[in-house]
């Protein structure tokens, strides 16, 4: 395994100059254009073309060479072209140095926040790019909401133009999409997971580096449709209305392109992590459930990711070079787009989801001082779940007229799901029985995950059954629905997982008032924002309209009022993050919540290396009450010094 | 589960008898209440269908949502924490008849929900109004008698085209009670979706497809007509209301219709299953 590990020698010029965010933007800003002005050429012929924002060769060759300019400014190509003119790899001197990129320990030791905007490859680095990363572009999504609910305070055009309010849907949904895919396996996936399964980094760390690098940009490139007025798809895209659209559509097909990717990889990554670099004595049976939701989710990530780089390569294809893939007119089929989108689309909404049941159940057993009551039937859940996944994709395309003989099997798929989801469910019953059950800030977000998951699932049942389908098929209730089960679960999720980790991660306590006060604004504010919007659905308001019918306006509003408070709710999270990262600074304890799992018996904020010795594993991490057990694992004499082994 | 089986078996009964109470309670009102405001309504065999179909899933939906939140507010309640001292809990790993049974419970109530919603699906609701594509595979009752009307959705308006009267356009809508309507659905641009909500009618325009959709109109009254497929910047205004008239009052509107758009239904192309405008410059 360390042979992959050999990392770029020490790379001069470290200045103003050196290789990190400013030179990634320059050159990514500058590589855009120059792609442009090829575009431009290649456009030769095609007057009209050229200048406008109907050029799309113009403006995909110019994310193509922008992406190239960014990475070669963050560095990525040094190591490979040192490589390639004759330079060896670097010589490990000492024997600690076998089990961290070097490169890494040296940055670390160098310290500061500049660490931050750079390649690096320690995956603790990492997991904090990703976790203020895709802070910010969640924050520029959720900004959207507000925008898009202020819209929806009157029933006809008002506070926004109709092509501005389209231009919102579209980029809140796939900004949010985006964001979220990576929202939980990006901080703490790569954070955690070597922790957990006590590894001293991931299986390919300069890939590591690369998932988190490519998210920002593709963030960015979506945020430059802005300049062409947006997309008018929604994040679905769907053609030909994505090849009628003009050039933010460029800007949504090359993003979501680099998000793919990024998924595949970081899906990939981790998948090698945990089958191959586990501690000693860490046996399948001793696996944190988290790490076990990770794992399933990257099955998902690796398996569905590419046919989305592929589905938005034929878009790329339609639009830039004229052929006919989606389009209907020239003999193809906007149904291939749709199959193939979901065919992606629903394994992702699982992408979304399962990272979030790893979470909860991790977090669960410690504050209920229990063992995880039923872990196998865990897993056996969200493995079921991920594999099923991958069966029930049409039934987004009940009404389309695809194959309706097919409709009671993709009905029947689609409802064994909830079998392994209440698997899930019966975990967390159980697991509080007869607990000793603690109310902090993350135990709090993880009970109302499974609320508002249950409701956010149990009104999948709805769309599940095409009679009832045909009523809710692209109305508020589907947008009622899936914001239940990813904002109610995954983002709640996440916001447990912040308060449970970031000590760890930041050496630093977060105040825990303004968590409760965060914790009890957002759940309330949420469901009073969705739970109404089950009714809008019903009441005919379909999906993605700036229009409605004027006697929904109260609803409309009260809805719109409680969105404010949900938006406020974050403003609150921010202000504790700055009051505690940056004024109080109230150092963390080790092991502030008394947890058994591997990564809270390393300092706050842990080690370079994690751990002086590899532990060995001696006992599962959630044996809370059990005579005798055994402590979690031997980080003593009794290790062997063999990495990943 | 020896040592406290006692304490056990109370707390089960007692989250048992509040279960039974809540459920009790719920599920009449929902049957009962609710029920009947579910949408769409009754102005059409297929809503009639849809209708039962929302009234039957909220009444099995909510046991199952009253029972997972008994048990864990319950458990949050009893089972809470008392003082600041850290202790453990009971050290239980699982309960493999609880599991047993939890499992086997979820997957009868999961495949008896499917079982019925494919014979809904097949045979009673025939097809529940939904787009079943070029050649449907649910058929009501009396299809082959059924009123062939043609939609045509474009940005941003939708079209309606009688081929058994002439071929004749109009924007809008009306239909006979009492007899079966085959919705043939196609787009001239991107894809929309024909939503006729108190009908309970939903159909993709897909364009290059003839999307059959099935209703039998069983009320008179007039119904939203909506897109619920976003298609560009005014998808929020293809919404009209439509009509169910009696038979000689469809007689009458359409002699109307034909009347008035009598100039210009020679100039109307012949009529087609599907129609592809000027493909724009395009290779193939």
């Amino acid at each position: 395994m360390t042979e992959t590990a050999i990392e770029a020698p020490r790379s001069r010029g470290r200045g103003l100059l050196g290789f990190n965010l400013l030179t990634a933007i320059v050159l990514g800003v500058g590589g855009f254009f120059f792609g442009a002005w090829i575009g431009g050429k290649m456009a030769v012929g095609h007057d009209y073309l050229i200048g406008t924002d109907q050029n799309d060769v113009g403006i995909f060759m110019g994310f193509l060479f922008g992406t190239i300019g960014w990475l070669a400014g963050l560095g990525f190509f040094n190591y490979p072209l040192a490589r390639l003119a004759g330079r060896p790899p670097l010589d490990w001197s000492s024997e600690d140095e076998m089990y961290v990129v070097p490169d890494a320990t040296i940055r670390q030791h160098e310290g500061g926040i500049g660490r931050y905007f750079r390649l690096t490859t320690d995956h603790k680095v990492v997991g904090i790019q990703y976790f203020f990363g895709v802070g910010i572009f969640f924050f520029i999504g959720g900004l959207n909401a507000m925008l898009i609910r202020t819209e929806l305070l009157t029933p006809h055009e008002k506070a926004w133009p109709a092509g501005q309010y389209i231009s919102l849907v579209g980029l809140h949904g796939t900004m949010m999409i985006m964001m979220t895919s990576a929202f939980i396996l990006g901080p703490f996936g790569n954070y955690f997971v070597p922790l957990m399964i006590g590894a001293r980094r991931l299986a390919f760390p300069r890939i590591e580096a690369l998932t988190f690098w490519l998210v920002p940009l593709a963030g960015l490139v979506l945020l430059s449709a802005i300049a062409w007025n947006g997309f008018p798809t929604g994040w679905t895209g769907y053609a030909p209305l994505q090849d009628q659209a003009r050039a933010g559509m460029d800007a949504y097909i090359f993003a979501f392109i680099l998000i793919a990717i990024s998924l595949a990889l970081v899906g990939l990554n981790l998948l090698t992590t945990i089958l191959t670099m586990r501690a000693p004595g860490l046996t399948w049976a001793r696996l944190p459930i988290f790490v076990w939701g990770v794992l399933a989710t990257a099955f998902l990530m690796v398996l569905a990711a590419p046919v989305l780089v592929a589905t938005m390569l034929m878009g790329m294809m339609d639009r830039a070079a004229n052929t006919s893939y989606y389009l209907a007119s020239g003999g193809g089929s906007p149904y291939l787009y749709e199959n193939l989108f979901w065919f992606f689309g629903h394994p992702e909404v699982y992408i979304l989801a399962l990272p979030g049941f790893g979470i909860v159940l991790e977090i669960l057993p410690v504050f209920s001082r229990k063992p995880l009551w039923g872990y196998r039937l865990a897993v056996a859940g969200m493995l079921g779940v991920a594999f099923l996944s991958f069966m029930v994709w049409q039934h987004h395309l009940f009404v389309s007229g695809i194959n309706a003989s097919l409709r009671p099997f993709y009905m029947l798929t689609t409802e064994l799901i909830s079998i392994p989801t209440g698997f899930i469910f019966l975990n967390a019953m159980g697991t509080l029985w007869r607990g000793r059950i603690r109310y902090t800030v993350p135990m709090l977000f993880a009970l109302a995950f499974f609320f508002n998951f249950l409701i956010g699932g149990l009104s999948g049942i709805f769309l599940s059954d095409v009679p009832s389908d045909v009523t809710t098929h692209g109305s508020y209730f589907v947008m009622a629905h899936f914001h239940y089960t990813i904002m109610g679960g995954l983002v709640f999720a996440f916001f447990a997982a912040t308060y449970y980790w970031l000590p760890k991660m930041t050496g630093v306590t977060l105040n825990e008032r303004l968590g409760k006060i965060h914790f009890w604004l957002m759940f309330v504010f949420f469901n009073l924002t969705f739970f109404p919007l089950f009714a809008a659905g019903f009441l005919d308001m379909p999906r993605r309209v700036s229009t409605y019918a004027p006697h929904l306006q109260t609803l409309n509003d009260f809805v719109s009022a409680s969105a404010y408070v949900l938006g406020f709710s974050m403003l609150i999270f921010i202000g504790n993050l700055i009051w505690s990262l940056v004024f109080v600074r109230q150092p963390a304890e080790t092991n502030p919540w008394f947890s058994r799992s591997l990564e809270w018996q390393v300092a706050s904020p842990p080690p370079v290396h994690n751990f002086d010795r590899i532990p060995v594993v001696m006992a599962g991490p959630y044996e809370y009450g059990v005579a005798n057990a055994p402590p979690v694992a031997d980080f003593g004499t009794g290790a062997v010094a063999v990495a990943g082994k | 589960m020896e040592i406290a089986g006692q304490q056990v078996s109370r707390h089960g009964v007692r989250i048992v008898a509040i279960w039974a109470v809540l459920t009790a309670i719920a599920v009449p009102l929902i049957v009962l209440v609710l029920g009947p405001h579910l949408p769409p309504g009754k102005m059409s065999a297929e809503a009639s269908d849809q209708t039962s179909a929302n009234t039957v899933l909220t009444a099995v939906v909510a046991p199952i949502i009253l029972i997972v939140a008994v048990n864990i507010v319950y458990s949050l309640v009893v089972f809470r924490a008392r003082g600041d001292a850290i202790e453990d809990g009971a050290p239980i790993h699982g309960h493999a008849p609880t599991v047993l049974a939890w499992v086997l419970l979820t997957s009868v109530i999961v495949l008896a929900l499917a079982g019925w919603g494919s014979y809904t699906l097949v045979q009673s609701a025939r097809g529940a109004g939904g787009g079943q594509g070029p050649s449907p595979a649910d058929l009501p009752k009396g299809d082959r008698t059924a009123l062939p009307i043609q939609v045509i959705g474009q940005q941003w308006a939708w079209t309606f085209r009688f081929p058994t009267y002439n071929a004749f356009e109009s924007r809008q809508l009306e239909l006979p009670v009492g007899r079966v309507i085959a919705f043939h659905v196609t787009s001239l641009d991107v894809t929309h979706s024909f939503w006729a909500y108190e009908l309970g009618v939903k159909a993709d325009a897909v364009p290059g497809v003839d999307n059959v959709a099935f209703v039998t109109p069983r009320k008179l009254g007039s119904f939203n007509i909506r897109c619920a497929e976003l298609c560009g910047l005014w998808h929020g205004h293809m919404a009209l209301h439509g009509h169910v008239v009696s038979a000689s009052d469809f007689v009458t509107w359409v002699a109307e219709q034909k009347a008035a758009n009598a100039q210009i239904i020679p100039d109307l192309g012949p009529y087609q299953r599907v129609y592809f405008p000027e493909p724009k410059h395009r290779a193939g």
